[in-house]
């Protein structure tokens, strides 16, 4: 069953224009120019019950505002959504009651005081009875290594030990539905790593339906199957996480062991090469010549071992937003 | 996963209201043990405002020192300094240091979201913490109020008789929701223009002057008669001339009367505006 459904959710800003220049300025004051910026564009999903679905895009490519609009923070220009039956931008408590967003800001936490004391604020917020205030509690706690920090005042925390606190806050209600707005920035690898076992390992056991954002490849590849990819505003990717690689990657990595303890030369006629350590050598090579190149080198060099993979994602990611006609990529 | 509310317990009206009170209890309890983390600096800043009292003490004095025994717009130097003490008290009531500041701070950095997201009305959720606030500020400085009091007790009226006491302790309580609403409005305006602090310093300087802050409103009337008509006055003048006696008391219903007024009318546009500020807030990209 859907727990989120959008359809055709627009969202325009208009943006006021700022000449440069001091008459510029003066001139601002009696006569304004506004541009309009769409930051979601006619995008349309579904996601169902229980699953975690990653949504991927580059700085301004809508994913926050879609975010943002499924919170029920912003209202659409046109278009409509339901999640858990709900219009988010009506703010109803009983939807309210049913999310949590979790951004990379400190948001929920009480600064100068100890943890403890928000999340009791947050049971009587969100009505949890005594007795499963206390087993989440526990529970969320010991997942997350946290229990020796809750009388700590929050601002005396560590980034990666206050993410953890906000994670606790948003799930002690036991949301139906969780919105991560990059929720490991910022942190060392071992915080990113521990926030993201929790995460999988949580999702897992409460089937909680999960939409994520992340510029950290790490954490979407160890977390979704399925992924979003938004880039203008426009959905340019709906489907499995493998798939983006096929479908946008234009290239895969032929690694090569030679023989003779040295790499020959001339190597660059197949394509790129990211690594030479002899007697190994990694090369990116286009698709479609991936074959040719194989049989080329095989019949010219006495090779030990061969393999061919796919780039990482991140790679085939940034390339795909680095190019600027990435929108075209689709067609 | 049911769609079904995991949440909703069996809701009577009462065990509604139980859970809405319980949740105003602890904001009040947590934000008591929030102010109590900065008591020094707090101790200290109530201190240093009892520093202008004495100051208009003494400028008073000088100025009843050429003419005593003389009053001045039915106010004798006796009188004078009960009603800047008196002020002083009601000021304790009704102002409200950072309210909106911290309103504005908060839609400027995008800390208000948790009220828009969470299930919480962000005016209740302001309004139980100010309390808090106040009974901190309370408990820190009712110590050298006391001793201020103490010093000048030849110069306070006599007791004023019960009607009189209960019209001033209600008018003080109210002074506090006035404070409060019209802060809290300025505080608001911020979802339109985001920074409000000129705005914060010109409602200072108006209510030091129209509430009676500087000087008892029967001196500003002559010249500023519609000061009578005014919110500012409940801020500190009213109360203290209810105390005094400045107010006759077939009067004293219909002032506060009119207070009240004022409260029922700041809240509703209070409402009004927060309901129209996050409308425009959603709409200009929350």
């Amino acid at each position: 069953m859907a727990a989120i459904e959008v359809r055709e959710l627009c969202r325009t800003y208009q943006v006021f224009r700022k000449r440069e220049g001091v008459w510029a300025s003066v001139r601002g004051l009696f006569h304004r120019e506004y541009e309009v910026v769409s930051a979601v564009r006619n995008v349309s999903f579904t996601i169902d019950e229980g699953e975690m679905v990653a949504f991927l895009g580059p700085n301004g490519a809508g994913k926050t505002t879609t975010l943002k609009l499924l919170s029920g923070l912003v209202v659409p220009t046109s278009g409509t959504a339901h999640v858990l039956g709900h219009v988010p931008w009506k703010r109803e408590d009983a939807y309210r009651r049913r999310f949590s967003l979790v951004t990379g800001q400190k948001e929920q936490l009480w600064w100068d005081l100890p943890a403890q004391e928000s999340f009791r604020l947050h049971k009587e917020i969100y009505r949890i009875s005594a007795a499963d205030y206390r087993r989440r509690l526990d529970e969320l706690t010991d997942l997350l290594e946290v229990g020796r920090l809750m009388s700590q005042p929050v601002r005396e925390l560590s980034l990666g030990e206050r993410m953890r606190m906000e994670l606790i806050a948003a799930l002690l209600h036991r949301p139906d539905v969780l919105f991560l707005d990059e929720p490991t920035i910022g942190l060392d690898v071992v915080s990113q790593r521990r926030v993201q076992e929790f995460l999988r390992h949580y999702q897992r056991e409460q089937r909680i339906t999960v939409i994520l954002t992340s510029h950290y490849m790490k954490d979407v590849e160890a977390l979704c199957d399925r992924a979003i990819v938004i880039n203008k505003g426009i959905v340019i990717h709906d489907g499995p996480l493998a798939a983006i690689i096929d479908r946008f990657s234009r290239h895969k990595i032929i690694e090569l062991q030679f023989s003779d303890n040295i790499v020959p030369q001339g190597l660059e006629r197949y394509g790129r090469i990211l690594e030479s350590r002899p007697p190994k050598v990694r090369i990116q090579v286009e698709k479609q010549r991936v074959s040719e190149c194989l049989s080329s080198i095989l019949s010219q060099h006495s090779i030990d071992d061969i393999s061919v993979a796919e780039r990482p994602l991140e790679d085939v990611i940034a390339e795909l937003f680095s190019s600027d006609d990435a929108a075209r990529a689709e067609k | 996963m049911s769609t079904t509310p995991a949440h909703a317990e069996s809701e009577t009206p009462f065990s509604e209201i139980r859970a809405r009170l319980r949740l105003k209890w602890l904001i009040l309890r947590t934000a008591i043990e929030e102010r109590l983390t900065y008591r020094a600096d707090f101790a200290f800043s109530t201190l240093i405002r009892f520093l202008p009292i004495v100051t208009q003490i003494f400028l008073w004095s000088a100025i009843f020192q050429n003419a005593p025994g003389r009053s001045i717009q039915g106010y004798n130097f006796s009188e004078m300094v009960s009603y800047y003490l008196l002020v002083m008290l009601t000021r304790a009531f009704s102002s409200m240091p950072g309210l909106s500041t911290g309103i504005a701070g908060s839609i400027a950095d995008g800390s208000v979201r948790k009220y828009l997201i969470q299930p919480v009305d962000m005016l209740d959720h302001l309004f139980w913490h100010r309390i808090a606030h106040k009974l901190v500020y309370y408990a820190v400085a009712t110590g050298p109020f006391a001793l201020v009091f103490w010093l000048c007790r030849a110069h306070l009226p006599d007791f004023p008789g019960w009607p009189v006491m209960l019209a001033f302790v209600c008018s003080l309580l109210m002074s506090f929701l006035i404070g409060f609403l019209i802060e809290t409005l300025i505080g608001l305006i911020a979802f339109w223009f985001l920074e409000v602090s000129s705005l914060v310093f010109i409602y200072m300087m108006l209510s030091y002057f129209l509430s009676g802050h500087m000087i008892p409103l029967e001196l500003l009337s002559k010249w500023l008669p519609f000061v009578d008509y005014l919110p500012f006055r409940y801020l500190a003048y009213t109360p203290t001339a209810i105390l005094l006696g400045k107010i006759p008391l077939e009067h004293l219903l219909m002032e506060l009367l009119i207070q009240a007024g004022w409260i029922a009318g700041l809240f509703v546009l209070n409402r009004y505006t927060f309901n129209r500020g996050v409308l425009r807030y959603s709409a200009f990209g929350g």
